[in-house]
């Protein structure tokens, strides 16, 4: 195709940027760069047909439709799925009424969530705690029962701990796009809704612990990993190996010399572009399995960030190494 | 409890042939819905392996099946009585006194809403608006509407579905 | 006497049967549109006709028809949404199983108009019984030459389909029906894209009400112009309204739109008044989604004019002192009747059936439920009130589906006419448990 397709200007909390048509209004935000925090999104990851529209954080208001029609839209729209018009003015952190909305969607997901945060291995990587940090409310209004569920171990590797899951529908999606059987999904409906197999069935396919890693919460988790360091003790590298099956680019995440873990690569805003294998994720866990290639450049606001490379080596597990 | 064999008679598997030809050719999960029902009539409800069966008539991933059947409220994926008294408990209904209705009952079978009389027969389940609310208070039992209730026409359904409750929860087909 | 397009013949004795509906005037909208119109000129009438979607959002029918995109190549759709779920609403129901064929011929019009040459009416699971009712009217009509190939020989070609739901309010929101047609979960969908270019199996698709449809036939049979020459503004017609609750004569009554709301209560040929000789305490008059009415503003709207059954002056005053029309699920309360425990059996109803898919609805609907449980049970506090509020400000607007509006409407709308009940509710937690409501209504019917 030769022709050039031509590009359209929004304008997004003063920033104005040119994009492709078709472009959603939370991807335009995401290209604008340093000037502007874009949207936050638990639902929506831009490498899964379908996702997105649902969690209802990123929240914005349109004060201008259009330059055809610039009337504002009436309600909030979900950025993550409202493509951008030419000469369309979106407010994102500068509107009051959706940095008002999006406190609510926050006390919404975290009304059901049991604050397990010390205690959760996703703590200090978790987007939920990243979210109630930046957009929520001190305390919480709730006053009955949260819902629990049973842990379940879905297959040998992977932790389903359904009562922190706030129903992005990712891991869904992420099964049925990226394995040739999804075998599980989501089961009953409203708040009772979860992420089930219905039948406690294994999860097993080649490439569906990435379930873990686009999972915005700690709902699921790698066993290999479970309760073996917090994040932010530990030291992830960039590392790379021969597969036959994904491309071999992980990041291991290392306490002292041991790879405590391994999962794919994630983007600035938290996504993973390249999945990886299950053999990859669960079984290399020896350094002479990876080519390590440098240290994994993780957000300066980021927790793990924090103590970084002063982490301290707990006390046993430099015991065992030297054993 | 006997054991039934999951499988349709020739003639339910024939209505099911003709609930798929109602789609097009590749679009035989939009049949899941009436499918459904049409198990659920047939086994008393949807275990697990009913659920399975429908999902290799229809060729559907199982997980496909299980999401549907959970998700919409007449469906059964636990064991249910032979008759399911389903008392409507909204709005218009509640002013009629659906309640006095439904605790009526539960005296009357001695269980509790949601719950199974012993003998297998009565299942007492109070349920979202049915669509009766000018001839309210109202109840369903199978495919039949039971509307004006009173107490004393409570005790002739209970009398009557005690007697003949074969195949009052047939639906679907 | 008001005129009657719909119902002028659910008396007559087997109307239900395609001979007797035949005999009695029946299908012949059909021939008059495949023999003498083109698409283009039934869809001029139903404009002409002013019909606005009688499921409760009141859009237009012409105009959502004209939206519909036509591909070449890729079949249209026309779904009837016969999902009817909404508290205090079952017109759709008795008008299918009175007069099966009338939503039939409606059909063959609607689709013939939108060159839809399969259609589909999906029917709530517990219909069950009106399924098999329409069903058997589908065959009559196939066996008629109704349905099928070359229909009275014009070479339009029309296949329906009636299929089930199974227990799930929200199919009736468009997208989610569609949803369910495909044999999913109800899940309604992002917009856009819209049915409209992207519907039932990814084509263009049409969803219309029972009542919608089924008012094509007489459009086509009287013309476009006589229908709207019925009503007021744009509220044109005649309307269906379900008529329960403390009234002496609850049931389905056809009515001319504009008569007025106090006529409709209290006239003979309608609800003939509140049962028991009791005074009106409050109305919904268009199901339970729609705003409460408190019994100073049913009969007048703020201003003090009447208040008409039209879409605008049901409206009149916005969500401060008016309502909706919404589907004509008309619910009339007595003095007797506990506002705070309606507000909670609402709030429960769509707890229920709040799909699940995004957080304000999932959550929030549930919490609703919660605190409006405590007051009615006499654990609340004073700041709960207030907390309601918060949670439906929250939720309203700011869902993927309606269902999220429809669930905080009512709850707001509760607490703006009826806070003394739910301080009441608060302050007295015995005395109000003996629901002995003389007191509070006395208060709210004669305000200081």
């Amino acid at each position: 195709m030769s022709e050039t397709v031509e590009k359209i200007k929004v304008t997004i909390d003063g920033n104005t940027i040119e994009v492709l048509p078709g472009t959603t209004i939370l991807n335009a935000a995401r290209m604008v760069g340093e000037n502007l925090v874009p949207p936050p999104a638990m639902c929506y990851y831009s490498s899964l047909n379908g996702s997105g529209g649902k969690c209802r954080t990123c929240l914005v208001e349109v004060s201008k439709g259009s330059e055809k029609d610039p009337r504002p839209m009436p309600k909030l729209v979900a950025s993550c799925s409202t493509q951008v018009m030419d000469g369309m003015e979106v407010k994102n952190n500068t509107s009051d009424k959706a940095l008002e909305a999006r406190k609510g969607v926050v006390e919404f997901l975290l009304l059901n969530h049991p604050l397990d945060c010390p205690i959760c291995d996703q703590a200090g990587e978790c987007h939920l705690q990243d979210l109630a940090f930046e957009h929520g409310l001190a305390h919480t209004r709730y006053e009955f029962k949260r819902r629990e569920f049973d842990k379940v171990d879905i297959g040998e590797y992977i932790k389903l701990h359904m009562t922190r899951c706030i129903l992005c529908y990712r891991c869904v999606y992420t099964a049925n796009q990226l394995t040739n059987q999804r075998e599980h999904g989501i089961l009953n409906r409203g708040d009772a809704a979860e992420i089930s197999t219905f039948i406690e069935k294994n999860l097993d396919n080649e490439f569906i612990g990435n379930v873990i890693d686009v999972c915005p919460v700690g709902a699921l988790t790698d066993k290999t990993f479970r309760f073996k360091s917090r994040v932010w003790f530990t030291n992830p590298m960039d590392a790379t190996c021969e597969c036959s099956k994904c491309s071999g680019e992980a990041v291991v995440w290392m306490v002292g010399n041991d790879i405590a873990r391994v999962t794919a690569r994630k983007d600035k805003f938290g996504e993973v572009k390249n999945f990886i294998c299950n053999d990859c994720r669960f079984n290399k866990k020896e350094l002479t399995d990876w080519n390590i290639t440098g240290p994994r450049h993780i957000s300066r606001d980021s927790v793990i960030s924090a103590n970084h490379y002063e982490a301290p080596i707990p006390s046993h597990t430099i015991l065992l190494n030297n054993a | 409890m006997e054991q039934t064999k999951i499988e349709f008679p020739p003639h339910i598997l024939e209505e099911v042939n003709r609930v798929i030809q109602m789609f097009p050719q590749d679009k035989q999960k939009s049949a899941v819905i009436r499918v459904l029902h049409i198990a659920q009539a047939q086994f008393g409800w949807l275990s697990t392996d009913v659920m399975d069966y429908v999902a290799r008539l229809l060729h559907l991933n199982p997980i496909e099946v299980y999401e549907v059947a959970t998700f919409y409220s007449m469906y059964d994926t636990k064991q249910v009585g032979k008759v399911k008294l389903e008392v409507c408990r909204t709005g218009p209904c509640m002013i009629e006194g659906a309640e006095k209705i439904v605790s009526y009952i539960e005296k009357k079978l001695n269980i509790k809403d949601g719950e199974t009389t012993p003998d297998g027969i009565f299942t007492l389940k109070s349920v979202e608006c049915l669509g009766a609310c000018g001839y309210a208070p109202m109840l369903q039992a199978g495919e039949a509407y039971h509307e004006h209730l009173t107490e004393q026409k409570v005790d002739e359904l209970i009398e009557m579905y005690s007697k003949n409750n074969s195949s009052v929860n047939y639906m679907g087909q | 006497m008001s005129r009657k397009l719909l119902l002028q013949n659910d008396h007559i004795e087997g109307i239900q049967s395609y001979d007797v509906y035949r005999k009695n005037g029946g299908y012949q909208s059909v021939e008059k549109a495949l023999k003498q119109m083109s698409p283009e000129a039934v869809l001029e009438e139903v404009k002409k006709s002013g019909l606005r979607g009688r499921g409760g959002a009141g859009f237009p029918t012409g105009m959502k028809w004209s939206f519909l995109a036509k591909p070449d190549g890729v079949p249209r759709h026309l779904l009837c949404n016969a999902d009817e779920s909404e508290p205090g609403t079952f017109k759709d129901r008795y008008l299918m199983e009175k007069i099966p064929h009338l939503l039939i011929e409606g059909m063959i019009l609607s689709s013939f108009a939108l060159g839809a040459n399969s259609s589909y009416i999906y029917i709530r699971g517990e219909y069950m019984f009106v399924l098999r009712i329409l069903e058997k009217a589908i065959q009559e009509a196939y066996n008629n030459g109704w349905l099928g190939k070359n229909i009275l020989g014009s070479g339009y070609d029309l296949d329906l389909v009636v299929t089930p739901g199974a227990g799930a309010y929200i199919c009736g929101e468009e997208t989610a029906l569609i949803e369910s047609l495909e044999g999913n979960r109800g899940n309604p969908r992002m917009k856009p894209p819209f049915p409209a270019v992207k519907g039932l199996w990814q084509r263009p698709t049409v969803v219309n009400n029972v009542e919608t449809i089924a008012a094509v036939v007489p459009i086509i049979n009287h013309g476009g112009e006589a229908y709207a020459s019925i009503g007021i503004d744009r509220s044109t017609g005649t309307k269906l309204i379900s008529a329960s609750g403390n009234i002496n004569k609850p049931g389905v009554y056809e009515i001319e739109m504009g008569i007025t709301v106090e006529e409709f209560i209290y006239g003979d040929q309608y609800c003939g008044g509140i049962k028991n000789g009791k005074k009106i305490k409050a109305c919904v008059p268009g199901g339970s989604s729609v705003p409460i009415l408190p019994h100073y503003l049913i009969c007048k709207t703020a201003s003090g004019a009447d208040r008409l059954m039209t879409y605008e002056s049901l409206a009149d005053g916005g969500f401060a002192t008016g309502s909706m029309l919404g589907s004509g699920g008309f619910i009339v309360y007595d003095e007797d009747q506990c506002i705070v425990r309606n507000t909670w059996n609402f709030a429960r109803f769509y707890h229920h059936e709040s799909c699940g898919q995004c957080s304000p609805c999932r959550e929030g609907t549930g919490w609703m439920e919660k605190v409006l449980h405590r007051i009615e049970n006499g654990h609340g506090k004073m700041s709960d009130i207030d907390l309601l509020w918060e949670i439906q400000s929250k939720i309203e607007g700011n869902t993927i589906c309606p269902l999220g509006d429809a669930a905080a409407w009512p709850v707001a709308a509760a607490i703006r006419h009826f806070r003394e009940e739910f301080e009441w509710h608060v302050n007295e937690p015995v005395l109000s448990q003996t629901r002995n409501f003389g007191l509070v209504t006395e208060k709210i019917l004669n305000p200081a």
